[in-house]
């Protein structure tokens, strides 16, 4: 009988082996579990309030709406008869089970430069997790980009799937950072401007982009737009506890820090500083302020004092772990002001780590604030205290009220 | 039908100061809390919008975060040879309601009693003798200052209190309140900025020998991050305190100290808008099994709990023990029983001195931005050759120049037209105001219990509040008052007007919040409802938490004494309770 139970044993393992890299190990698991984190799979997939990864809140495009799908190994509804080559092949190449197209809102192309072994190990997560029974439309695009196979002609343009190379001229935590930055982490998938066809361009990376009627802005060295003030320290405290001595994580990158960044391992976070620290910026120089006699500036000077003065302090200088600081904020300074006029219209509120538990919040003020006073304020805040950027017009903030309206 | 609920190991009533430190302390203990809390759930973010916490109209004038009789009643008198009348607004005192309780809109006043004050009875009588204090109920709280000592430092560690000390571990340090108790350090934050008013009235005090120094404050000097991780913020002075939430974290509140960290928590449950009904007895009556209450839509659940904790308003804490049956109701007549009995208040009177072109700035102010002289408080002074016992703290903390209620005129103005109207102009910014805060001592008289009469929406009988102010205590206002009237004196300015507290306490004008008493700590269960680690001495498994616990009130507001008694009974719970269930005083 005992025998028995052994041969079973083995018949299995054997079995999982022909099917792929599927194990049942704990470290495999826990591995993939990890992998999970660093990829945010939880950010599209799990929608707010819901089971984990039985599929996310709708994706708004610029093509339009796609629904994240529930990756649960439910048989009926999720991918419990899905293949490790299956898998495999949706995250690497896009390509789903059945020669099903992706579109690259899953961000297959960065996912393409990981590790066969941490695919594999995500593999092993992923059929270990609950299996949740909860059918997803993804495909909410209109005609014709609702056929998959045009997605054929995308990859042929923008896809040239390669695993990740290190650089043997960088150190072995540079490495390590770009390797997270450039794969799991597809830091670029947000950060990275986009051409037409909503592929990256390779050559503005990490430089800011617009998307989901936010900026997420740019993570170059570039000391004005970038985040070329911040110290590698800077950048792990905010990764870590959504908090540094600058600024207080919101918005999307707030979703990403809590259920990925802050729980990447340590040694992560520093690799990642370490490469972020040496992206190169577009080297376009810093314009000239709007000047404060400019009549916008002096009306949103007024509206500052009264509106905002409080918390952000009459110098822009913010108060840490609670208020940001607007004053040489990239933020702030970022050519694109989306997430400026967003969060004055929608307020804002920060989210709560273990170490940085108090949440701070900024009301909304599209109720009592008009369209121009919401341009002025802006306009004043991104060209007082060494800030400079172009002003913000009020047909900006009367199309961002629209949008966030819907 | 009582929907009855999976156990937890403790239940917290009333989710305001005390819940929210004492859950937290329970749950990093390990334990299961869930905190009931009958008015709504509040937030900074979502409630205290900076974008429209200003409103006077609705916050200060309509009373938006106050409990409504239509919630909760009770019916007054001053004596018992008066019927008690039910109020039809809270007036005189305006309890709080809702997540963070009154500490979300008071003022933040952060003392630390006088270490005499906790050993009342005994220092008066072995100082004047004890013929002094017959006419009173005074009595000891059980617990020393000594003992407290550590309990005020986490609670001011917690909230960023901004001040500076004056004896610190027994050297006077100047600057400081010399006659406070000796702090083991400093307080965590530096003194506010100090205004124009409380400037002038410290120069003032400080020529006729007076003591002046910066009021301790619970707003914010500095940006401050709390032992627990919490930021707060620097005070703005924007002049809206009490009766607002602060919409710029840094006036100290549940909300900005503890709720974020005990919201996290696993083991820590709030369910707002439920309504404790009663603490339910075993059928012996010695040990509570849990509590009933009522969800907005009106089902009724039974919360089952091992530990059950009363951290609501101290009078609301009375009523619960009085309608559930814990511990003897007190009786005037016989001077017997324990719950409702030294129900204290507080002594207070006013003064205003009018200036001509002085730019006082009123509006630049915050809640407990201003300077405070000790010389007549307590017994800070020599009582032997006076004809009274108490004394009063002198308090000038302009708190706002708010444009609806904030209309200072001298006597004699005409209440409207073109005259008030010129005045209010004249003296808007040329007012100075301060004012005497005094201690309230116990007498065989004040009291509360169920009223005979009234009763509540759900048939419970309300709370009665049989209250006036002692001779004693109007004697010691008075000579306080003279003691004002040298200080506008040396103030100079063109007319000062003092006020003098008179018999027959109103519920109708706005006095003070500071009610205490009724479920008073001590060591003997004959004249205590509750023993020195605020444990009812009658049913072991009930906490009660509060100035409830005061014997008598002292010439401070309770806030500071409220938040270390709830971390000084956190820690019996926590040290000893949980060892070994049971009485932590044998009676």
């Amino acid at each position: 009988m005992k025998q028995a139970a052994l041969f079973a044993g083995i018949m299995i393992a054997a079995v999982t082996a022909t099917e792929g890299l599927a194990s049942d190990q704990f470290d495999r698991i826990e591995a993939g579990r990890y992998q999970a984190i660093l990829s945010d799979c939880a950010a599209c997939h799990t929608r707010p309030g819901g089971k984990p990864f039985a599929g996310g809140a709708p994706l708004e495009t610029p093509f339009g709406a796609l629904v994240p799908p529930n990756i649960t190994p439910d048989p009926e509804t999720g991918i419990g008869t899905w293949s490790y080559e299956d898998f495999r092949g949706a995250v690497k190449a896009g390509i789903g089970k059945g020669g099903k197209r992706l579109y690259p809102a899953m961000p297959y192309p960065a996912y393409a430069t990981m590790k066969e072994s941490d695919i594999a190990d995500l593999w092993a997560y992923f059929q270990k997790i609950e299996p949740v029974s909860n059918h997803v439309v993804s495909n909410q695009l209109p005609f014709p980009l609702n056929i998959r196979a045009v997605m054929i002609g995308w990859n042929l343009l923008n896809f040239s799937p390669k695993e990740f190379q290190p650089n043997p001229d960088k150190s072995a935590e540079w490495n390590r950072g770009a390797y997270i930055v450039n794969g799991a982490g597809h830091c670029g998938t947000c950060h990275t401007p986009k051409n037409l066809t909503g592929a990256d361009k390779k050559s503005e990376f990490l430089r800011g982009a617009n998307l989901q009627s936010w900026f997420a802005p740019d993570l170059t060295d570039d000391p004005h737009r970038g985040i070329g003030s911040w110290s590698s320290d800077d950048i792990i405290a905010y990764l870590k506890t959504g908090a540094n001595r600058f600024d207080i994580a919101s918005g999307p990158m707030a979703e990403a820090i809590t259920a990925s960044t802050s729980q990447w391992k340590d040694e992560d976070l520093k690799a990642v500083a370490t490469y972020l620290k040496d992206i190169k910026g577009s080297g376009t120089p810093v314009p000239q302020p709007v000047a404060a006699d400019d009549a916008a500036v002096r009306a949103g000077k007024a509206i500052y004092f009264d509106r905002c003065s409080a918390c952000h302090i009459s110098s822009g200088a913010g108060q840490a772990s609670l208020f940001p600081t607007l004053a040489k904020a990239p933020i702030v300074n970022s050519t694109d002001p989306t997430s400026l006029i967003r969060v004055v219209l929608e307020g804002s509120q920060a989210i709560g780590t273990a170490s940085k538990p108090t949440t701070p919040a900024m009301p909304s003020f599209s109720w009592n604030l008009s369209d121009a006073d919401v341009a002025n304020v802006l306009t004043y805040v991104r060209n007082s205290w060494g800030n400079a950027a172009p002003p913000v017009t009020a047909s900006q903030v009367k199309d961002m009220r629209g949008r966030i309206a819907r | 039908m009582v929907r009855r609920l999976p156990r937890k190991d403790v239940v917290v009533v009333g989710l305001g100061w005390t819940g929210s430190i004492m859950a937290h302390e329970l749950t990093d203990a390990g334990l299961d809390v869930v905190a009931i809390e009958r008015g709504p759930w509040r937030d900074t973010a979502t409630d205290f919008n900076v974008g429209y916490a200003a409103d006077e109209l609705r916050y200060a004038v309509r009373k938006d975060l106050f409990l409504q009789p239509a919630q909760e009643a009770m019916t007054m008198r001053n004596d018992v040879s008066q019927t008690a009348l039910p109020l039809r607004d809270y007036g005189s005192f305006l309890p709080g309601t809702g997540v963070g309780g009154a500490g979300t809109h008071w003022n933040g006043h952060t003392w630390r009693f006088f270490p005499s004050d906790f050993r009342l009875k005994t220092h008066l009588t072995e100082r004047y003798g004890a013929d002094r204090i017959s006419e009173f109920q005074i009595q000891d709280w059980g617990v020393t200052y000594d003992e407290l000592e550590n309990a005020f430092d986490r609670f001011e560690y917690l909230a960023g209190i901004s001040g500076k000390a004056g004896n610190l571990n027994g050297t006077i340090q100047s600057g400081g309140n010399p006659f406070e108790g000796p702090r083991k350090r400093d307080y965590p934050l530096p003194p506010m900025q100090m205004t124009y008013a409380p400037t002038l009235f410290a120069e003032a005090a400080r020529s006729l020998g007076l003591h002046p120094f910066p009021t301790p404050s619970a707003n914010l000097s500095k940006a401050y991050v709390n032992p627990l991780g919490i930021a707060m913020g620097q005070c703005t002075a924007c002049g809206f305190c009490e009766r607002f939430g602060c919409a710029n974290y840094s006036k100290a509140s549940a909300h900005t100290t503890v709720l974020p960290v005990l919201m996290r928590k696993s083991n820590f449950e709030a369910r707002t808008e439920c309504e404790v009904l009663k603490i339910n007895l075993a059928p012996d009556g010695k040990s509570a099994t849990g509590v009933t209450y009522i969800n907005v839509s009106g089902e009724i659940f039974e919360q089952p709990a091992d530990l059950v904790l009363l951290n609501a308003y101290g009078l609301f804490n009375i009523r619960l023990m009085l309608l559930s049956g814990i511990g003897k109701p007190y009786d005037p007549s016989t001077g017997e029983g324990t719950v409702g009995r030294n129900y204290c208040y507080q002594t207070n009177a006013g003064a205003q001195v009018f200036f001509e072109g002085k730019h006082i700035n009123p509006f630049i102010g915050a809640g407990s931005l201003g300077q405070t002289a000790d010389d007549y408080n307590g017994d800070a002074f020599d009582h032997g050759p006076l004809d009274f016992v108490g004394g009063a703290g002198i308090n000038c903390v302009p708190t706002n120049g708010r444009p609806i209620q904030y209309r200072p005129v001298p006597p004699g103005t005409p209440r409207w037209g073109s005259a008030w109207k010129k005045a209010t102009q004249q003296f808007y910014n040329n007012t100075l105001t301060f004012s005497s805060q005094g201690s309230s001592y116990a007498t065989r008289g004040n009291y509360v219990d169920l009223d005979p009469t009234y009763k509540d929406r759900f048939g419970r009988p309300l709370l009665r509040i049989t209250f006036d102010f002692p001779d004693n205590d109007i004697r010691m206002s008075h000579y306080v008052s003279d003691r004002m009237q040298e200080i506008a004196n040396a103030l100079g300015g063109k007319q000062a007007v003092v006020a003098k507290l008179q018999k027959g306490w109103n519920s109708v004008p706005y006095q003070s919040t500071h009610n205490t008493g009724g479920a008073i700590m001590g060591t003997d269960p004959a004249t205590s409802a509750v023993n020195r680690h605020l444990q009812s001495w009658d049913v072991p498994n009930v906490f009660v938490i509060g100035a409830s616990a005061f014997p008598q009130n002292a010439g401070k507001n309770p806030t500071g004494p409220v938040g270390a008694l709830a971390f000084w009974a956190a820690d019996a719970i926590r040290n000893h309770y949980l060892k070994n269930p049971g009485r932590l005083v044998e009676a």
